[in-house]
C-alpha cells in the first residue's frame, strides 16, 4: 500500500514537485540563515580564543569587546605582572588605520601590536613567510584575503610595500585569519612598530594578555587583578562570550535572522500544508474508494505519512545540499565567508523543523482522509 | 420478463440477513428517514437486484448490507457476523477480506496500471506484491483484459475499465459482490458484456451478488429483483415489477 501512495504522490508532479519545493526552501532558509548566525557568532569571539597562550585579558573597565578603543597607559603592564599569581603578562596593542597602496587606492585596516619579544598573538596559519618575520623593520603580517584585496588578481609574494597612516610598512608575511567580525583587513605588528603605525600615544595599549604562575585558578589570578590594579580582567572565555553576548544584545542580527527563520518556518507550513491538503482533497475519493474496499485507518494514516515523509525527506536533502554548496562555494569565493560552515547541529535543527512541518501538513490533510465517508463512492 | 429461476437456492441461509433496518440522515427539522424498517435477506448463488427511483434509498441499503455505513436501529447479519454495531476497523477488515466492489464511476486509481489496480485488495490484506498481481492477472485473463494489463484506466475504455473494476473486486474471492449502477456508465454493448461476465465469473454457488441498477435492459440477468420505494421494499421477486420492466 505505501508503494501505491508514492505512485499517487509522484503521479501528480506539480504538486509533487510543490511540495518538496516548499520543503526545501524552508531547509534551506532556515539551514543558511542560521549557519550565517553561528558564523557570525562565532567570529565575534575568534580573535580572543586564537591567543590560546594568554588565558586572561586585562583592560581599562569600561572595555566590552576586542573593538573597544579605551587605552591603558603601558605603566600597567609591570603593575599586572607584580600580581600575585600571575606567571607572565604581555602588551597588546590594537587600532584601526587606513592603508594607502602606490596607485592611491585606500583601505581600512585593524592593527594588531603584539609584544616585541614573544610576538604572542601572532597568526598560527602562515601561508606565506614567518612569524619572526615581524622583527624586521616596518615588518607586518596580513591575512590571505586582505592581501587579496590589496592586490587583486596578482600571486602571493613577500616584500610587497605599502602605507600605513604614512608610514611605510613591508609584507613579511601572510596568514590565514578567521574573518573578524568588524571586518577590514587584518595586519600584525610588532608593539613597537604598530605604536608607529597607530600614532598613538607612546605609553598606551589595548589589553594586557597574561596567564596565571602554576597553582592559581584564572578566576582567582583575575580577581586579585582588578583588586590591585582597577583594570578589568577577564579569563579568555569570559571575553570570548562578552564579544558575543555584545552582538546578541545591541545588533539587530538575532532578530533579523530568527524573523527571517520564523518566515522560513510559515512559509514551509503554508506551502506544504496547502499543497498537500489540496493533493489529499482532489484524491479524496480515491482515498474514499480505498476505504470501501477495507482498506483501513492505519494504512491510510500509513500511506499519508509516507507521502509526507518522502516529500520531507527529499525537500530536506535538497535544501540542506544547496545550503552545503552555499557555504562551499561562499568560504571558497567571498573573502568574508571565510571560516563559515554549516554545522551538523544547524542541520539537525532543520530537520526538527521539516518533520514539524510535515507533521503539521500530514495531520491536517489525514483528518480529512479518515474523516471521509467511503459511501462517497457510490455517489457518481 | 422471464427471470432465471434459482428458487432452490433461497432455500438455505441467508448470506446477508438485515431485519428492522433504520437508517436516516441529519439532525432535527432537516432530519429525513431514508430507510424505515427493512427486512432482507441475500442468498449465495443468486445476482440480486436492488431498483428503484433516486432517493429510494438503494444506496443507503447496500453500504449498510456491505458494511460501510452502519444503521440506527435494526440487526444485520452478514457471513454470520452480527456487523450492526461493529467498530470502524472491524468493519474495514470484513469490508477487505468479505465484499467487493463494482463502481458506477469505476473508482480505478489513475496512477496505477490496470492489474496494480485490480491487485489492491490482496495489497491491502498484506499479500506481496508479485503474489496479487499473479492472482490479479488470472483473472484479468478470464475477463480478457490479460492484454491491457499494463495500461493505466486514461488507456482504457470504460467498459475496459469497468472489467478491471470487476477483476479488483473478485480478486480477493469474497463471498458479496456490490455493484453500484455497473452499466450506468457504459455503452449497451458494453454495458451488457459487463453484466455476462457478472453473471459467468461473478455468480457463484457461495457468492452473493448485489447489483444496484436503473437500467431495465440489465433486468433480465437478474435471479432477483428487489424494489425500493421511500424506502421500504414494495415488491421482491423473480421477475422486474410490471411498470418498469
Amino acid at each position: 500500500m505505501l508503494r501505491i501512495a508514492l505512485k499517487m504522490l509522484i503521479g501528480d508532479p506539480v504538486k509533487y514537485l510543490g511540495l518538496v519545493f516548499g520543503v526545501a526552501f524552508a531547509t534551506l532558509l532556515i539551514a543558511q540563515q542560521t549557519s550565517i548566525f553561528v558564523g557570525i557568532l562565532t567570529s565575534t569571539g575568534a580573535e580572543v580564543r586564537v591567543v590560546e597562550e594568554a588565558t586572561l585579558w586585562v583592560m581599562d573597565p569600561s572595555v566590552v569587546t576586542i573593538a573597544s578603543n579605551r587605552p591603558v597607559r603601558d605603566t600597567m603592564l609591570a603593575r599586572v605582572r607584580g600580581v600575585e599569581g600571575v606567571a607572565w603578562a604581555v602588551p597588546l596593542l590594537r587600532g584601526g588605520a587606513a592603508i594607502r597602496l602606490s596607485d592611491g587606492r585606500q583601505f581600512g585596516a585593524n592593527i594588531s601590536g603584539l609584544d616585541d619579544a614573544t610576538l604572542i598573538g601572532a597568526p598560527r596559519a602562515m601561508l606565506l613567510g614567518s612569524v619572526d618575520n615581524l622583527r624586521d623593520p616596518d615588518a607586518v603580517i596580513i591575512d590571505a584575503d586582505g592581501y587579496g584585496r590589496l592586490f587583486p588578481g596578482q600571486p602571493k609574494r613577500l616584500g610587497a610595500e605599502v602605507q600605513i597612516n604614512d608610514r611605510r610598512a613591508v609584507v613579511r608575511g601572510i596568514a590565514r585569519t578567521n574573518p573578524s567580525f568588524s571586518g577590514g583587513i587584518a595586519l600584525y605588528a610588532r608593539y613597537s612598530t604598530a605604536l608607529g603605525f597607530l600614532n598613538t600615544g607612546r605609553t598606551q595599549l589595548s589589553f594586557i594578555l597574561a596567564r596565571e604562575a602554576p597553582g592559581y585558578s584564572v578566576a582567582g589570578v583575575a580577581e586579585e587583578i582588578g583588586r590591585s590594579t582597577g583594570l578589568k580582567a577577564q579569563s579568555r572565555a569570559d571575553f570570548a562570550k562578552a564579544n558575543r553576548d555584545d552582538v546578541i544584545q545591541n545588533t539587530g542580527i538575532p532578530i533579523s535572522i530568527g524573523s527571517t527563520n520564523v518566515l522560513a518556518v510559515i512559509v514551509g507550513i503554508a506551502i506544504v500544508g496547502l499543497t498537500f491538503t489540496i493533493f489529499v482533497a482532489e484524491n479524496l475519493k480515491q482515498f474514499g474508494a480505498l476505504k470501501a474496499i477495507g482498506v483501513s485507518n492505519l494504512q491510510l494514516v500509513s500511506m499519508v505519512l509516507t507521502q509526507a515523509a518522502l516529500v520531507g525527506l527529499l525537500g530536506y536533502a535538497i535544501g540542506l545540499g544547496v545550503a552545503g554548496w552555499f557555504f562551499l562555494f561562499a568560504a571558497a569565493n567571498i573573502p568574508s565567508f571565510q571560516g563559515f560552515f554549516l554545522p551538523w547541529e544547524v542541520a539537525a535543527l532543520a530537520a526538527l523543523v521539516v518533520v514539524f512541518i510535515i507533521t503539521t501538513a500530514a495531520l491536517v490533510a489525514m483528518r480529512r482522509v479518515l474523516v471521509i465517508d467511503p459511501a462517497v463512492v457510490f455517489r457518481g | 420478463m422471464l427471470i432465471p429461476s434459482t428458487s432452490a437456492d433461497q432455500a438455505g441461509a441467508p448470506i446477508i440477513a438485515g431485519r428492522g433496518i433504520v437508517k436516516a440522515f441529519g439532525q432535527g427539522s432537516a432530519r429525513v428517514n431514508v430507510l424505515h424498517e427493512i427486512d432482507i435477506d441475500i442468498f449465495a448463488g443468486q445476482m440480486t437486484f436492488l431498483i428503484g427511483e433516486s432517493g429510494s434509498g438503494k444506496t443507503t441499503l447496500i453500504s449498510i448490507l456491505s458494511a460501510i455505513l452502519t444503521a440506527d436501529d435494526g440487526a444485520v447479519r452478514v457471513l454470520d457476523q452480527d456487523i450492526s454495531r461493529s467498530p470502524v476497523a472491524r468493519l474495514a477488515r470484513f469490508r477487505r477480506e468479505g465484499v467487493g466492489f463494482v463502481f458506477q464511476q469505476f473508482n480505478l486509481l489513475p496512477v496505477l496500471t490496470a492489474v496494480e489496480n485490480a491487485s489492491v485488495p490482496l495489497l491491502a490484506a498484506g499479500l506481496p506484491r508479485r503474489l496479487a498481481e499473479a492472482r490479479a492477472l488470472i483473472l484479468m485473463d478470464r475477463l480478457g483484459i490479460r492484454d491491457q494489463a499494463n495500461k493505466r484506466p486514461n488507456q482504457l475504455s470504460g467498459g475496459q475499465q469497468q472489467r478491471v473494476a470487476i477483476a479488483r473486486a473478485l480478486v480477493h474471492e469474497p463471498r458479496i459482490i456490490i455493484c453500484d449502477e455497473p452499466t450506468a456508465s457504459l455503452d449497451a454493448q458494453s454495458g451488457r458484456a459487463v453484466m455476462e461476465l457478472l453473471r459467468d465469473i461473478a455468480v457463484q454457488p457461495d457468492r452473493a451478488v448485489i447489483v444496484v441498477t436503473h437500467d431495465a435492459r440489465t433486468y433480465r440477468y437478474a435471479d432477483r429483483i428487489i424494489r425500493l420505494e421511500d424506502g421500504r421494499i414494495t415488491s421482491d421477486g423473480r421477475e422486474a415489477p410490471r411498470e418498469i420492466d
